[in-house]
């Protein structure tokens, strides 16, 4: 378990060449983020998204095991009435892209560690028991809201989707609602 | 330039895909780059001690939004093509506090999960164990969740439609707000550093 305790604040200087760069000016990787959203919609009218690939991937997955209830499940049935392979879907693609565009950056930048990000004070069990559920609740938020981060906040915000922006308000408020009750796992 | 390219025909679904891949690969590299595979860069916003989540989100909606405004106005971009998520005020309520709530508990969202688990997060991996067994509770659980995911339709509807004001005045509000919030964050991280350590404030 010794590899298991969370990194230090990535700091760095010639002499330290295998320690982590440190993270880019929110400002630059903002531009960069912004213009590959904004490629986005040039090619192909649609914006960056993420649950999406979730929905296709159980969809897909519980089509295997129980394909009539599966192609029953008003939730699950659009994912299944693509043309061809349900994995062959925009975002499956993009996410996948997501998982090779985050290993070329981290192994360029030396960020790549098998660790548990978490606060000081927090057990690593603490820690999986809540990003487990954390991960949990907010399937049901994206389901619910329609999006995520990316395909709503992100996305929406930049084409002043009227739902996205109340999305996004109620985003943040609900995490700084909810900081306080959980600030022994962060502080 | 005729956009959105897919939409004229420019290209298939099956180069989409390959698009998608190289879409992803640079939305995954600006998520890593901003620090948001770790979880401790992420929470640090609400936690005030660094705003990184607010800065580099806030940057990246103005930077496509102008670049959206500007491809509009010039005649290549047809905006009435791009795809928008129809409003559904209750459920983006709903949707949207029970992912920030969820965002502080599980200390990643769903794209930057994705990110933290393949820079070899152990959390970020449990976190997308998670998500998708949400995913499928949810699709179990669907025909509880009929009635409320119907409330507040409002259809297709914009920020300048709700307020009555052209799509320039409002996108001139967004980037004032954001300068304006860009400055208040930066505020507060130096009064929260501060604060933790007071022989900082020499600096």
């Amino acid at each position: 378990m010794a590899s298991l305790t969370p990194t230090e604040p990535a700091v760095t200087t010639e002499e330290h060449a295998f320690e982590p760069r440190p993270y880019a000016n929110p400002y630059l990787a903002g531009i960069g983020l912004g213009l590959v959203l904004l490629s986005a919609f040039v090619f192909m009218g649609r914006g960056l998204g993420a649950s999406g690939a979730f929905n296709s991937t159980i969809a897909w997955l519980l089509s295997l095991v129980a394909p009539g209830y599966a192609a029953s499940n008003e939730f699950l049935a659009r994912y299944l009435d693509v043309p061809g392979h349900p994995l062959k879907a925009w975002l499956v693609f993009e996410v996948l892209g997501v998982f090779a565009g985050a290993v070329l950056s981290g192994v360029l930048a030396k960020r790549m560690s098998r660790t548990v990000e978490k606060g000081p004070r927090a057990s690593v069990t603490l820690r999986l028991g809540f990003a487990f559920l954390g991960g949990f609740l907010m399937a049901f938020g994206a389901a619910l809201g329609r999006g995520c981060t990316s395909g709503q906040a992100l996305t929406g915000g930049a084409i002043l989707n009227a739902g996205s922006w109340i999305f996004m308000m109620c985003f943040f408020g609900g995490a700084y609602g909810a900081a306080w009750f959980v600030r022994r796992q962060w502080r | 330039m005729n956009a959105p390219l897919y939409k004229f025909g420019a290209f298939g679904d099956e180069t989409s895909l390959v698009v998608a891949f190289v879409i992803g690969i640079g939305f995954g590299w600006f998520l890593e780059r901003a620090g948001f595979g770790n979880a401790r860069k992420l929470m640090a916003q609400f936690y005030l001690t660094d705003m990184a989540v607010f800065k580099v989100m806030f940057t990246a909606v103005v930077t496509a939004m102008l670049g959206v405004t500007y491809l509009a106005w010039a005649g290549w971009l047809d905006l009435s093509l791009v795809y928008y998520v129809p409003t559904f005020w209750v459920t983006a309520i709903v949707g949207g506090l029970l992912m920030g709530v969820g965002f502080v508990i599980g200390g990643y969202c769903p794209g930057t999960s994705v990110v933290s688990m393949a820079t070899g997060r152990l959390d970020g991996l449990v976190y997308v164990g998670g998500f998708t067994a949400g995913t499928l509770g949810f699709a179990l659980g669907y025909p509880a969740f009929r009635d409320l995911l119907a409330m507040g339709d409002l259809g297709v509807l914009t920020l300048p439609e709700v307020t009555g004001v052209s799509w320039g005045i409002v996108a001139f509000a967004v980037v004032l707000m954001a300068v304006g919030g860009f400055a208040g964050a930066t505020w507060v991280e130096r009064w929260m550093t501060a604060k933790a350590d007071p022989a900082a404030r020499a600096d």
